[in-house]
């Protein structure tokens, strides 16, 4: 374990220094950031800022299937909408990523060749994450190896609520090892995270691990991402820029069903971090019926008249 | 002791099931026929309109699941509790309409009764508008009613409660879902009626109402691409031009006839579409 010094993160070398630097952190303010989210949720858009708004939200999607019934069939489909998502209208962009299971991903990247969208595979036995390690960093070296280029890791939420941080820790560095150059996304689960003020150690823990981004949820528990949650992981990421100099992704999964939803988070990004976060670099959104959504909100934007769902394909 | 304070009502939408405020927060004045003021309403918005259509289009899959049996004996029940409410739907028919007491009793009688004569074509409507065609062929080959799904009801301006009932129970008993935008300017009677859907076992969203401005309302409820039909019989200021909205999207459209009789079935064939069948002759 070694973080090394910078601005004003002290090097760490131990588990016990990591858990002094994290506990340090000021507690969350709860109603503070429940009534702020509730605040920025009621901004209204007007529609040139919307129709980019929309469009800004398919490129930041990450097309998702991770059912135990995905077939190379439904895969196929789902890729070849992720790169065209409105066949009927050239100027809707390609979204960001398609993210399947690790035994999917060579076929994910077969079927999308040369296009512009990235492979991304969960790993490391999740949605769980109940694994020995040795299995945990085969199942990511499985998903490297067959190509993926971004991979969605879940935490250890069992070691986490215990109090050892330090193997949390450790797990995300080996992990981001057997990356390779593929991109680490860390899960925190923040549904099993209990209280906003974990939300934010976890979330300190996964950035000075070395995470390329971190991600609320699995989507495969009852409670997935939120809005105070986002907020609370946003501040994170902006505190850990401002201290380290380096600036890493939020991605926000379950549970974002609409259109309304999605243009909420983006007003929150926007007042929480500002607009560099604005890029599919840096903000994701971990979804597969909210792209129906947006391009129904899109079309009725552009003609005026409201969209028949059956318009768009399921996935 | 204080003298009581009056327990006023204000009316809300009827969209899934609940009862909601409008989204926009708005509302909006309605005055009794001799020009008092008689209730505050919601106004609905164009957000409101693709919630309530939304929610009928789930609630019509449930609704036509149901046996036709049993959606004849909800209806029946529809009925059964707008008797129970009979002195409240005269009540608000005299304010609204103006008329007397003796005839706002007489067409609240006649409304309630309407319900019930569509709550019994409810199973008898396949056999009336389908039927077996004859084929050269040991098939049976039938013709079946099926509804078209959503219907968009701009109900009458004029007759608060029996143009409402006439115009959303006809659909509605051949198992489609309605969203219906209530008479603009006398819209307590058919809120009222609404209302009593919530106890009478309606699948949430079988009948959505939405009170406002129809000129504002209207052309979004004709355009919306999710909507399988429309009726304008409440839509005469707006003339032609909903029903070239409708066709942008290839509704059913429903017209008022100058010489409408009673007891017609035309609504009920206005909103369904045949489907065939063919299956073999046994042995």
């Amino acid at each position: 374990m070694l973080v090394p010094a910078v601005i004003s993160v002290p090097a760490i070398h131990n588990e016990d220094e990591l858990r002094r630097f994290v506990r340090s952190f000021s507690g969350v303010d709860a109603v503070g950031v429940e009534s702020r989210v509730a605040k920025l949720g009621t901004r209204s858009l007007k529609k040139s800022t919307k129709m980019s708004a929309i469009d800004m939200a398919i490129s930041m999607v990450d097309l998702t299937t991770l059912e135990g019934s995905d077939t190379e069939g439904r895969v196929t489909s789902l890729c070849t909408k992720a790169r065209r998502p409105d066949p009927s209208d050239l100027a809707v962009p390609s979204v960001a990523a398609v993210c399947v299971y690790p035994d999917l991903v060579a076929h994910a990247r077969h079927v999308l060749g040369d296009a512009t969208v990235a492979v991304a595979s969960v790993a490391t036995a999740f949605p769980s994450g109940r694994a020995s390690r040795n299995v945990k960093l085969l199942d990511v070296a499985d998903a490297v190896g067959a190509g993926a280029h971004e991979v969605d890791m879940v935490i250890d939420r069992g070691a986490f609520l215990a109090g050892r941080w330090g193997q949390v820790f450790d797990e995300i560095v080996a992990v981001k090892a057997a990356c390779g150059g593929a991109h680490l996304k860390v899960i925190l689960e923040t549904g099993e995270l209990v209280t906003y003020d974990n939300v934010k150690r976890a979330s300190w823990i996964a950035m000075l691990a070395g995470a390329d981004f971190i991600k609320t949820s699995t989507g495969k528990v009852g409670v997935n991402a939120t809005l105070p949650v986002a907020l609370v992981m946003l501040e994170a990421a902006r505190d850990f820029a401002e201290q380290t100099g380096q600036m890493v992704g939020v991605k926000v999964a379950g549970g974002i069903r609409t259109t309304k939803d999605a243009l909420k988070y983006l007003v929150v990004v926007n007042e929480t971090v500002g607009a560099s976060w604005l890029t599919p670099e840096y903000f994701r959104f971990g979804a597969s019926s909210l792209l129906n959504d947006l391009l129904m909100q899109r079309r009725k934007q552009r003609t005026g008249a409201y969209v028949r769902p059956d318009e768009f394909s399921g996935d | 002791m204080s003298e009581r304070l009056d327990v006023k009502k204000t009316y809300k939408l009827v969209v899934n099931g609940a009862f909601p405020r409008s989204e926009s927060g708005r509302s909006y004045e309605v005055m009794t026929a001799d020009g008092k003021f008689l209730a505050n309403v919601a106004q609905a918005s164009r957000k409101d309109l693709r919630e309530a259509v939304v929610a009928a289009r789930s609630a019509q899959v449930k609704w036509w699941n149901a046996t036709a049996y049993n959606r004849g004996q909800v209806m029946y029940r529809w009925a059964e509790m707008a008797e129970g409410r009979r002195a409240e739907l005269v009540e608000h028919v005299q304010l609204a309409e103006g008329v007397k007491k003796s005839e706002a009793q007489r067409s609240v009688a006649r409304a309630i009764d309407r319900i019930v004569w569509y709550a019994g074509w409810t199973d008898k409507a396949t056999q009336v508008l389908g039927g077996a065609n004859p084929v050269a062929g040991p098939f049976f080959n039938f013709s079946l009613p099926i509804p078209s799904g959503v219907i968009g009801v701009i109900a009458p301006q004029e007759s608060s409660l029996e143009g409402f009932v006439e115009a959303v129970a006809a659909p509605i008993c051949v198992g489609n879902a309605v969203v219906a935008l209530a008479s603009e300017r006398r819209p307590t009677p058919a809120v009222v009626l609404a209302e009593m859907t919530a106890t009478a076992d309606f699948p949430g969203g079988v009948l959505n109402v939405l009170t406002g401005c129809t000129s504002e309302l209207a052309p979004h409820l004709a355009t919306h691409e999710d909507v399988d039909g429309l009726d304008v019989s409440g839509g005469a200021e707006l003339g032609d031009e909903l029903a070239l909205l409708a066709a942008g999207s290839i509704k059913r459209v429903y017209r008022p006839r100058v010489n409408d009789v009673g007891n017609s079935l035309r609504r009920l064939r206005t909103f369904v579409e045949t489907s065939t069948v063919w299956h073999t002759i046994g042995q």
